[in-house]
């Protein structure tokens, strides 16, 4: 059953999307600014990530985002990737209009309070601390980042390449990342739930139509020139388990081999058959656990392996053994029940995300920023449409030793 | 010319009619209940099996938890393989869950591949074998898996505290160790599945758009199994055990930044008159993005990425618990303000317009997470679990709207004494 929904664009070139559903009581407003980590100056980087949070400080007419909406019953959050950041706040229908009024306000512009900048960086500085590095293996993805990206902005977090970045940001760089990125140019808007189209649009018009277009960003970001050698790196740590990550470059989120190569992550690490797991923890006993997945990003992304070795297993013997199965993903040994399997597991997967309101409404804007928000309606067909001559040929260049980024963690003690 | 200063007119939520849609109550052949929940607009289910099956049963410490994660290892005609393999090429989910008074078994599906996955979840419960090899395999992951969430301060922080709520031999104050996994026999886990799975109490919860023949397959797969019905075993008798020193400093990473922070105290359950009155209390304290706690110690102070309060989903004890992780040098100093903001909701009533956004907050909230089925039948698991009845669920709702500053500063002072407190900081 497709997903309904219909497109306008306001006058100031915001890009709107309605989808009704009255199955439900509540409604969503989604809002999605074309900005992340990756529009970021090298020298100040996790500034998209600390710019959302200073989004709930206060816009230019109202003091408090946060009560108002509690007050209306509503609740709300945001994140931020390498690629986007996107709002959203869920809500009785009743009271939606709640929603149009606040986020239009700070669209429209921002209160810029230091006091909130200064208490953000702090705040900021905690979840930094909290997630990556009070954690064993927290640092993982900054080394790994580094090992793979030499050029591109994907080469730091989302929550930056350091704390100092963050302790550093001045209002003025505040002040300017707004007006560069958030304004209607470079945003796009949906709602979802139990309301009408018409009703929509009209509070769309009357509370976004007036804010100013702003400049459309044309980013120009360098693209990741080809690896040609394979990458390794070898890290010491205080942990307890020596882990191994592996990475190889993959297309974009809208390259046409897009969809085998998700497929060929659920095949090797998607569940209790999948070929990593069953050949690496079940059979051989040399990883605690391992995982492949993907990064889904908008400009060309990594497909990672990583696992957690058994004690005792050397570094080199389970390196191998991952190599062992991809060269036997690629020697064209994949049974068509095997493929009808990660298909079904697909299709399902999008079945039991679309249930909920909230990630309709954030899908539909990401497929819309990713250039229509139909392709929604038409994902299931193209995996659906993937031959097992793609995975091979995918699988042939994905797992290209030169293309390979392989990074040693090891236990110090 | 738009007026942007003042906020669109509201509909109170409290306002709101909740309604908790219903579910049908159906008993197959062997006893056991079986809720259904009938609604949603996609052709999708959810089968939750619930087993009298918890670590309040076993007869040594993670014997309850080995016995429910190897469910989905072996059965006599299926490896654990071949039972993976069979869900996931149906595209179905198949999760376990242990926890204290109840393990579960749950399935997520398409209701086109219902006919073929609930005789296999069927055989689950008739016919695991629990394979020596699969619990080897399971020791040492979650050996080593241990061994890791022990390097996290946050980890130990939760660990410790509820061993000082309940004591350690309690099964809510229990925890795993390398030396209890290592010592994890074969036979032990095969009783306890055999006993509390393969001829157990158990309740089904079946929740989407329902096929119609369902009542007709759950007696045909379920109906048939030597269950013995949905009554409770009596729980074996274990005596709270609260420590008697109050205040805990531990340090766990010599390189720690931040300090893991519990403050906790025993609170009576669901059944108590203060419980639903209580979760009020809780919501303004550190319930929500706007609660005191939030707005103190993490929007002025910018102590911490994020500050929470809330009352343990237990059935016999619940406690009050407040936990953060700050960092390592305002430790102390959040620990303060988390005092001070409990003296602050003693010392004077709260005002209308706060307690009003809570309850238009609260109410909001049930009406969103009541939307969809599954959701709808976790709702009645919880009260089926806890021996409520959907009396209960509109008795909170009429709390939360009617629940006045004073009871709210009564309840304060009776339960946000500083002396009652658990107080641990892991660094």
């Amino acid at each position: 059953m497709p997903i309904q929904f219909k497109k306008f664009t306001l006058s100031n070139g915001l890009r709107f999307v309605v989808h009704e559903d009255h199955s439900t009581p509540m409604a969503v407003l989604n809002v999605l600014y074309d900005v992340g980590a990756r529009d970021e100056d090298p020298a100040q980087t996790g500034f998209a990530h600390l710019f959302e949070h200073l989004m709930f400080g206060g816009s230019v007419n109202i003091k408090d985002f946060e009560t108002p909406l509690q007050m209306a019953g509503g609740e709300n959050n945001a994140f931020t990737t390498n690629d986007l950041t996107n709002y959203y706040i869920q809500i009785p229908a009743e009271n939606i209009e709640t929603a149009f009024w606040l986020e239009s306000d700070r669209m429209l512009s921002l209160a810029f309070s230091e006091k909130s900048l200064d208490v953000q960086r702090k705040v900021v500085s905690e979840e930094f601390k909290e997630h990556y590095i009070n954690q064993p293996y927290g640092d993982v993805w900054f080394k790994l980042r580094e090992l793979t990206y030499k050029v591109h902005p994907y080469r730091w977090m989302t929550i930056g390449k350091e704390l100092s970045h963050i302790e550093n940001a001045k209002l003025s760089d505040v002040k300017r990342f707004f007006f560069k990125h958030y304004c209607p140019a470079n945003a796009i808007l949906v709602i979802a739930g139990n309301i009408k189209t018409e009703k929509a649009l009209e509070l769309a018009e009357k509370w976004f139509g007036s804010i100013p277009a702003g400049e459309k960003y044309n980013r120009q970001i360098p693209a990741e020139p080809t690896q040609v050698a394979a990458r390794k790196m070898d890290v010491k740590a205080d942990v307890p388990l020596d882990a191994l990550y592996k990475a190889y470059h993959v297309g974009s989120r809208t390259d046409k081999g897009y969809y085998a190569m998700d497929l060929i992550s659920e095949l090797l690490g998607g569940g209790g058959s999948s070929r990593l797991f069953q050949a690496l923890i079940k059979e051989k006993k040399l990883f605690s656990n391992i995982e492949c997945y993907h990064l889904g990003s908008t400009d060309p992304g990594l497909l990672v392996i990583e696992g957690k070795l058994i004690k005792g297993v050397r570094m080199e013997d389970a390196d191998k053994a991952v190599d062992e199965e991809l060269q036997k993903l690629q020697s064209g040994k994949i049974e068509e029940k095997e493929l009808i399997k990660v298909k079904n597991k697909t299709e399902s997967a999008i079945l039991f995300e679309d249930m909920s309101l909230m990630n309709r409404a954030s899908n539909l804007a990401m497929y819309e920023l990713m250039g229509d928000a139909e392709f929604m309606n038409t994902e299931l067909q193209k995996y659906k449409d993937v031959t097992r001559e793609e995975i091979l040929d995918a699988s042939m260049s994905i797992f290209d030793e030169k293309n390979s980024s392989t990074l040693f963690y090891c236990s110090n003690n | 010319m738009l007026n942007r200063k003042t906020a669109p007119g509201i509909t109170d939520a409290v306002k709101f009619h909740l309604d908790l849609p219903p579910h049908e109550k159906i008993s197959l052949s062997n006893g056991v209940d079986v809720f259904l929940v009938n609604m949603g607009t996609l052709d999708t289910l959810m089968m939750n099996i619930v087993f009298y099956a918890g670590n309040y049963f076993e007869p040594v410490n993670l014997v309850a938890s080995a016995a429910n994660f190897l469910l989905k290892n072996g059965t006599r005609s299926k490896t654990a393989y071949e039972i993976n393999e069979y869900f996931e090429y149906y595209g179905a989910y198949l999760s376990r869950h242990a926890a204290h008074e109840t393990a579960e078994l749950t399935l997520h599906c398409l209701n086109k591949h219902v006919d073929e996955l609930l005789p296999a979840v069927a055989e689950l419960i008739s016919d695991s074998v629990l394979p020596e090899e699969e619990l080897a395999i399971y020791k040492k992951n979650m050996q080593q898996r241990l061994q890791v969430n022990l390097r996290k301060n946050d980890f130990v922080a939760s660990r410790l505290i509820d061993t000082y709520l309940f004591g350690e031999s309690h099964p809510y104050g229990r925890y795993s160790s390398m030396a209890e996994y290592e010592a994890l026999q074969v036979e032990q886990v095969r009783d306890f599945y055999k006993t509390f799975y393969q001829q157990g109490r158990c309740m089904i919860f079946v929740a989407g758009l329902l096929p119609e023949n369902i009542q007709a397959q759950l007696e045909k797969y379920f109906g048939g199994l030597p269950l013995r019905g949905s009554v409770r075993p009596d729980l074996p008798e274990f005596s709270l055990q609260p420590a008697k020193q109050k205040k805990y400093r531990i340090t766990n990473d010599p390189d720690g930044v931040q300090g893991a922070i519990r403050i906790s105290r025993n609170f009576p359950n669901r059944h108590h008159p203060d419980f639903q009155k209580m979760l009020v209390l809780n919501n303004l304290f550190g319930g929500f993005f706007g609660s005191r706690l939030m707005a103190n110690i993490r929007e002025d102070k910018g102590y911490t990425y994020g500050i929470h309060s809330y009352l343990t989903n237990l059935i016999q004890e619940s406690d009050l618990m407040i936990s953060t992780e700050a960092g390592k040098e305002v430790s102390e100093a959040t620990i303060k303000e988390v005092y001070y903001e409990m003296k602050r909701l003693c010392d004077d009533p709260v005002p209308d317009d706060e307690l009003q956004t809570s309850r238009n907050f609260m109410i909001g909230t049930l009406l969103g997470d009541l939307d969809g089925p599954f959701q709808v039948a976790g709702r009645w698991k919880s009260l089926v679990l806890n021996g409520l009845t959907e009396d209960y669920f509109y008795g909170s709702v009429d709390v939360i709207k009617t629940v006045t500053p004073r009871d709210l500063q009564e309840l304060a002072n009776k339960y946000l004494k500083p002396d009652d407190f658990y107080e641990l900081v892991v660094i």
